[in-house]
């Protein structure tokens, strides 16, 4: 217990000293201030009399020029932060010497990666919870309208999600971390399986899906939803749709829904969509959840069998 | 297994596929002990070493160290377990102080124990006026004593050295050996790996040559030259050039002498036991001279070179 605490204590003091906290610091600070300013802009052409939930549109309005809103600001932002806590875990304390010297003392190997990862944790959660509750914070003052319980557990929802989001990219970058010797390899091992996820993931899901089930002008209405649902199905292999799924039916409770048969039918029937209760938002968002709880968890698995079994040179 | 050693392996091997790096190795060290591990680089020192320190896992074999498996209780080992790598390294944004604050701490040290502890190790290794620089800024025979310094911290019952003189200068090889060998005097069982004979000669107390993962010999210094390049023989030098017939024959006349050869200004008895107090006897009632006798001393480089040379075809 005691090499836990004091692994986790110097990385968390490490993480606050570096140079490379204080420019993410600023980086997400300034960005989060933008999407607000943005946001606060733009707010009043989109909410009518009609509209519940003023506060939450709060983070999710983006510019009419600017497609820039904060959840897909947190979107980019949260894989950096967690890359850039996690990327050189292991591999920076084997190269400099420390690996051998620090396990040589009475702690369990356990606690060298737990302590990083919990560090790791403890800085996203940090992160995430300064930067939501100063756009929160801005929000209210700029458009005065309080928020009601729900959107205020929507929120501590959506920071949830944040964190665990950024759990899943801090354990992908230790695992990189313990596989790869050099700190310039894992560091680009996981920016390029950001971008992956980031720009082709869509793309691929759609041929895929397309190879599948073949969609045209001419295709039936079952064809299409079929379309949609298998490419969804893929699409859910990267995380990244995973988080941005969860944030939508927690932040947009009209638009919740993630069944395309529903949005389907709401368009089709000319039914006006109600809001859902946050409960039922949750009960939607619960497979997201833990596709996002099972990957974060694998990763860190395969890290840490790993460096349990690895052997420990200086050289 | 026996409790009485420190430090022991029964048929201890490392296999990496085929390749053998350590093969059934046996080795015992006692309490107090200064062992020195020498061999050739890949001679499986080092792996040996993290065998010891539960780095990683036997193929085969059993290691004990203070009656523990390192791969099974690793926290009991390493509690009373110093251990200095080969390329030490120290947190280079943190000083001297800071970096050995954090080994203390994991060490479960609470402050107070902490600060005294570190200020006199400072003192000790010769880093006093330099603790709280960045260890950055260190020269690599400076972070080696800062190394030993890490190593003490814990007060450790055994103190394993890992190549300790590699890579710096006479004055700092002869600061860190000081070092090592007044943690020996502690009543701290050291052991050293190195390829620098004279070093280890210097304050080994018994030696294990390595060879292709086996260790070929062991012993002190003084037995193994002895065995190795006097086919078990010794060399009593009398610093008397000429001697009298008489007194010829009367050393003759000692058991076990094998041979008598006078060079320009000393004479060499060969013999198969130590017999130099009584030549000194015989030499002071034949001549009425008091001489000193001598015990020719190995140097451990040649007992190293002439056993390289010969298991090498």
């Amino acid at each position: 217990m005691t090499g836990l605490l004091e692994v986790f204590r110097k990385e968390i003091s490490d993480n606050f000293n570096s140079k490379r906290f204080i420019i993410l610091f600023l980086l997400v600070y300034i960005a989060g201030i933008a999407s607000i300013y943005i946001a606060a802009q733009n707010i009043r052409s989109s909410v009518d009399e009609n509209t519940r939930y003023i506060f939450l549109n709060l983070f999710i309005v983006s510019g009419k020029d600017l497609p820039f809103s904060f959840p897909l600001f947190m979107s980019i932002f949260i894989p950096i932060i967690g890359i850039a806590l996690g990327f050189d875990a292991v591999n920076s304390e084997r190269t400099s010497g420390n690996l051998s010297r620090l396990l040589a003392q009475p702690i369990y190997r356990d606690d060298v990666i737990h302590g990083k990862f919990l560090a790791g944790l403890v800085v996203i959660a940090i992160m995430v919870i300064s930067i939501v509750a100063l756009v929160a914070g801005l929000g209210l003052r700029m458009i005065g309208v309080p928020p009601e319980a729900e959107e205020v557990l929507r929120v501590f929802a959506f920071i949830f999600v944040s964190i665990l989001y950024g759990a899943f990219w801090l354990s992908l970058a230790i695992l990189f971390s313990v596989l790869f010797k050099k700190t310039a390899t894992s560091a680009l091992t996981s920016i390029a399986i950001w971008i992956f996820f980031f720009l082709f993931m869509s793309l691929i899901a759609g041929l895929v899906a397309n190879a599948i089930v073949p969609v045209n002008e001419s295709s039936t209405f079952e064809d299409v939803v079929k379309f949609d649902t298998v490419y969804r199905m893929i699409n859910r292999i990267n995380p990244g749709t995973l988080y941005s799924e969860s944030i939508q039916a927690l932040l947009l409770p009209v638009m919740g829904s993630s069944s395309p048969t529903m949005m389907m039918i709401g368009i089709y029937s000319g039914l006006k969509p109600t809001p859902l209760p946050i409960a039922q938002s949750l009960l939607i968002v619960w497979p997201q959840l833990v596709g996002l709880l099972a990957l974060t968890a694998l990763c860190f698995i395969i890290g840490y069998v790993k460096f349990m079994r690895e052997e420990i040179r200086s050289t | 297994m026996n409790n009485k050693f420190v430090i022991e392996t029964r048929d201890l091997t490392k296999a990496y596929g085929k390749f053998i790096a350590v093969d059934k190795l046996n080795l015992q060290i006692v309490e107090g002990e200064v062992f020195g591990f020498l061999g050739p680089n890949g001679a499986g020192k080092t792996t040996t070493i993290l065998m010891l320190m539960g780095f990683c896992e036997p193929t085969s074999g059993i290691v004990r160290v203070n009656g523990y498996d390192p791969a099974r209780e690793p926290i009991k080992v390493k509690k009373n377990v110093g251990y200095m790598p080969e390329k030490i390294g120290f947190y280079d944004d943190m000083t001297a102080r800071e970096n050995l604050e954090y080994t203390g701490r994991l060490n479960g040290l609470n402050s107070g124990e902490l600060k005294s502890r570190i200020d006199s190790l400072l003192e000790v290794v010769g880093l006093k006026d330099k603790s709280d620089q960045l260890v950055s800024k260190f020269s690599h025979g400076m972070k080696q004593r800062l190394g030993i310094a890490d190593v003490m911290i814990k007060e450790p019952k055994v103190a394993i050295f890992d190549e300790p003189t590699s890579g710096i200068d006479p004055e700092g090889t002869d600061q860190v050996l000081n070092l090592i060998q007044e943690m020996a005097r502690q009543k701290v069982t050291v052991l050293i790996s190195s390829h620098q004979l004279h070093q280890v000669q210097k304050i080994c107390s018994r030696v294990g040559i390595f060879s292709q993962g086996k260790m070929v010999a062991s012993g002190s210094v003084e037995n193994l030259g002895r065995a190795l390049l006097r086919e078990g023989q010794f060399n009593i030098i009398i610093p008397i050039a000429q001697l009298t017939d008489k007194l010829k024959a009367a050393i003759n006349a000692l058991p076990s002498i094998i041979d008598i050869t006078s060079r320009d200004n000393s004479t060499t008895v060969v013999c198969n036991e130590n017999i130099s107090d009584q030549l000194e006897e015989v030499v002071l009632k034949e001549t009425g001279l008091r001489v000193k006798m001598k015990v020719e001393e190995f140097e451990l480089e040649e007992i190293y070179m002439k056993y390289f040379k010969e298991s090498q075809p």
